[in-house]
């Protein structure tokens, strides 16, 4: 089912989503509508045009695709599904995230997977092919987050403070070093082979879904973090 | 109804800005059509336009946009003009009757000069002699509000959507260089006329979404230097900060965006050793005019343009650019629904400011410059 967007607000557009059962959806001249298929599961969404905030928010399952770039708060408290975005991401990409994948081929803004946490079998995993903004994984619990920085000229691929108040999950940069503010309350390590291993799918999905070469990620190093929790986390903003 | 500090209401905003670097003039229903787009970020409680270039036929006069609540605020109001100003042209401000926007006050154009004889005994200059004349009848004429106050520049603004505040005051039926836009959702306090953005002081004027926790802290300051935070909502003070920034100190806008939303100490320790000494003094200096709280605000001036975030980035921008147009707003869609192809798109960090001015080789941007 194709839905022409233009003239539709964010209720007319997901009551036609729903419409369609399982069967797959196209939306065209989509321009900011906000909730895009949240809580959905099991179906098949693609969207042309700059989808509005909070897509995906409470995915189920099912994949949302997006030629062009997505605003803010994509895949709020996600819980299974895929969404892909072939550009750009606002800020709080993966925002509490606790289950599927969120892959984004450009950047994304401030504060990307912040509060993602993991129970169990639900991990959840986030993919930025570009850079990322400050605060990537603040207050992070759990999932894992993969910043490539390709096609990008800062050794770095993050803003400050990186993993601010993260107290479980993993982010993986792929960076020539680590962020020079470096937050004594994580540890760090470079990525050894088992490392690569465990990230060598979502690499692999990434280069499949927006045509990148493997060859490419494989020319710089990454490094491995995780809270360090002998020292725990204190107060940015005010002391006690 | 209760107005501006007589209520709280706990509770975003919309944001949207043109700017045509060449000079060439983009007419009013543009920037409407822009923000109309993100109607869900407001609620109906305010909507509001600042327009530059707008006035070429007066571009040496004072625009002076007034509401009156009652003939008699404007009686006393008009007295006062006579005495300090030369008006060279008055009318009420053209507009157009719209469902969602009701309960207008009399709302006036003066176009001024300062009288020559007053403005020398006052041994000030312009700027400062209508800065003070607008401080003046805003916290001493009862019902009067001079809400723009610059030369060949305008705000327009009331209660209501910011698409039906636009189509009120027949925008289309101007052009400018620069626009600014905002859709209001009041989160602390009612809606009203005086109250919706921008606001503005001579050719400054500012449109904000977000919430200043330091807003006491900056109205203190100010207020030892003649302002008078009269509006009890938050954004007013950042228009006075920026005047006594720029005009008062001749602080440039860079410094003047470092002061407002400075580094963390964390973040400046490992500037480079001249960068450093730099921040470290705007921000010893300037305490009191750190704006804390989340905040992105365009800030429009004569001759350009500045969108500025707070250091955590706490409120969405994205800025684009197409040929010699800038586009910045709160999101993305506003920018693609009145120019759907664009050269160049990206997200600006959070302290950054992005400045954009008028071309000066250009002759239309000579012209518009001539003015100042």
């Amino acid at each position: 089912m194709v839905i022409q967007a233009e003239l539709l607000d964010f209720q007319a557009i997901n009551e036609a989503i729903r419409s369609a059962g399982n069967s797959p959806v196209e939306i065209h001249g989509c321009c900011g509508q906000r909730y895009i298929g949240d809580g959905l599961a099991d179906q098949q969404v693609e969207i042309f045009g700059t989808p509005g905030n909070a897509l995906g928010a409470y995915l189920n399952g099912g994949t949302i695709l997006v030629h062009g770039n997505a605003q803010d708060a994509v895949g709020d408290t996600m819980n299974e599904g895929l969404i892909c975005i072939d550009g750009l991401s606002g800020d709080a990409t993966g925002y509490s995230m606790r289950g599927g994948s969120i892959f984004v081929h450009g950047n994304v803004g401030y504060r990307a997977g912040i509060h993602m946490k993991e129970y169990g079998e639900q991990k959840p995993l986030l993919v930025v092919g570009g850079t990322a903004g400050s605060f990537l994984g603040e207050y992070q619990s759990g999932g894992t987050i993969l910043v490539l920085g390709l096609h990008s000229k800062d050794p770095v691929p993050v803003n400050n403070f990186c993993g601010m108040g993260m107290y479980g999950g993993r982010i993986y940069l792929r960076a020539e070093h680590l962020p020079s503010d470096f937050s004594s309350r994580l540890t760090s390590r470079p990525a050894e082979e088992a490392d690569l291993k465990e990230i060598q799918p979502a690499l692999e999905q990434f280069c499949r879904l927006f045509g990148e070469s493997m060859e490419e990620i494989r020319k710089k190093p990454f490094y491995v973090i995780t809270p360090n929790s002998s020292s725990p986390y204190q107060q940015l903003y005010a002391a006690k | 109804m209760k107005k501006e500090g007589q209520i709280r209401i706990p509770s975003g905003c919309a944001l949207s800005g043109i700017f045509s670097k060449n000079g060439t003039p983009v007419a009013g229903d543009k920037i409407v059509t822009s923000i109309a787009v993100m109607h869900d970020r407001s609620n109906g409680l305010g909507g509001g336009f600042a327009g530059y270039g707008i006035y070429p036929e007066f571009q040496d006069c004072f625009a002076l946009h007034i509401f009156y609540e009652t003939s008699a605020a404007r009686q006393s109001c008009e007295e006062f003009l006579d005495q300090h100003f030369e008006i060279v042209n008055l009318s009420k401000i053209p507009t157009k009757k719209v469902a969602g926007v009701i309960d207008e006050p009399q709302i006036w154009r003066y176009f001024a000069l300062p009288l020559p004889h007053k403005l020398a005994a006052s041994q000030l200059d312009e700027k400062e002699y209508v800065a003070r004349c607008v401080i003046k009848v805003n916290s001493e004429i009862s019902g009067s509000y001079i809400f723009s106050s610059g030369k060949n520049m305008g705000v327009f603004k009331a209660v209501g959507y910011p698409e039906d505040v636009g189509e009120f005051y027949r925008l289309e039926e101007y052009e400018g260089y620069c626009w600014t836009a905002h859709g209001r959702y009041p989160t602390n306090t009612p809606g009203w006329w005086g109250g919706a953005h921008p606001f503005s002081l001579l050719d400054y004027s500012i449109v904000h979404n977000g919430e200043i926790s330091s807003y006491d802290a900056n109205r203190r300051w100010v207020e030892m230097f003649g302002y008078r935070c009269t509006l009890q909502t938050d954004t007013e003070v950042i228009t006075y900060i920026f005047d006594y920034l720029l005009r008062r100190q001749g602080l440039t806008l860079e410094e003047a965006a470092h002061v407002v939303a400075a580094p963390f100490w964390s973040t400046i320790a490992r500037q480079l050793p001249e960068d450093r000494e730099a921040y470290t003094y705007l921000r010893n200096v300037f305490s009191s005019l750190l704006v804390t709280g989340p905040f992105s605000i365009l800030f429009g001036f004569e001759g350009g343009l500045m969108a500025l975030n707070d250091r955590l980035k706490l409120r969405s921008m994205v800025a684009a650019e197409k040929g010699d147009l800038f586009y910045v707003a709160s999101e993305e869609c506003a920018i693609r629904a009145v120019e759907p192809e664009l050269d160049r798109l990206w997200a600006p960090r959070g302290g950054e400011p992005v400045i954009v001015r008028l071309n000066k080789k250009k002759e239309g941007a000579e012209k518009l410059c001539q003015c100042q």
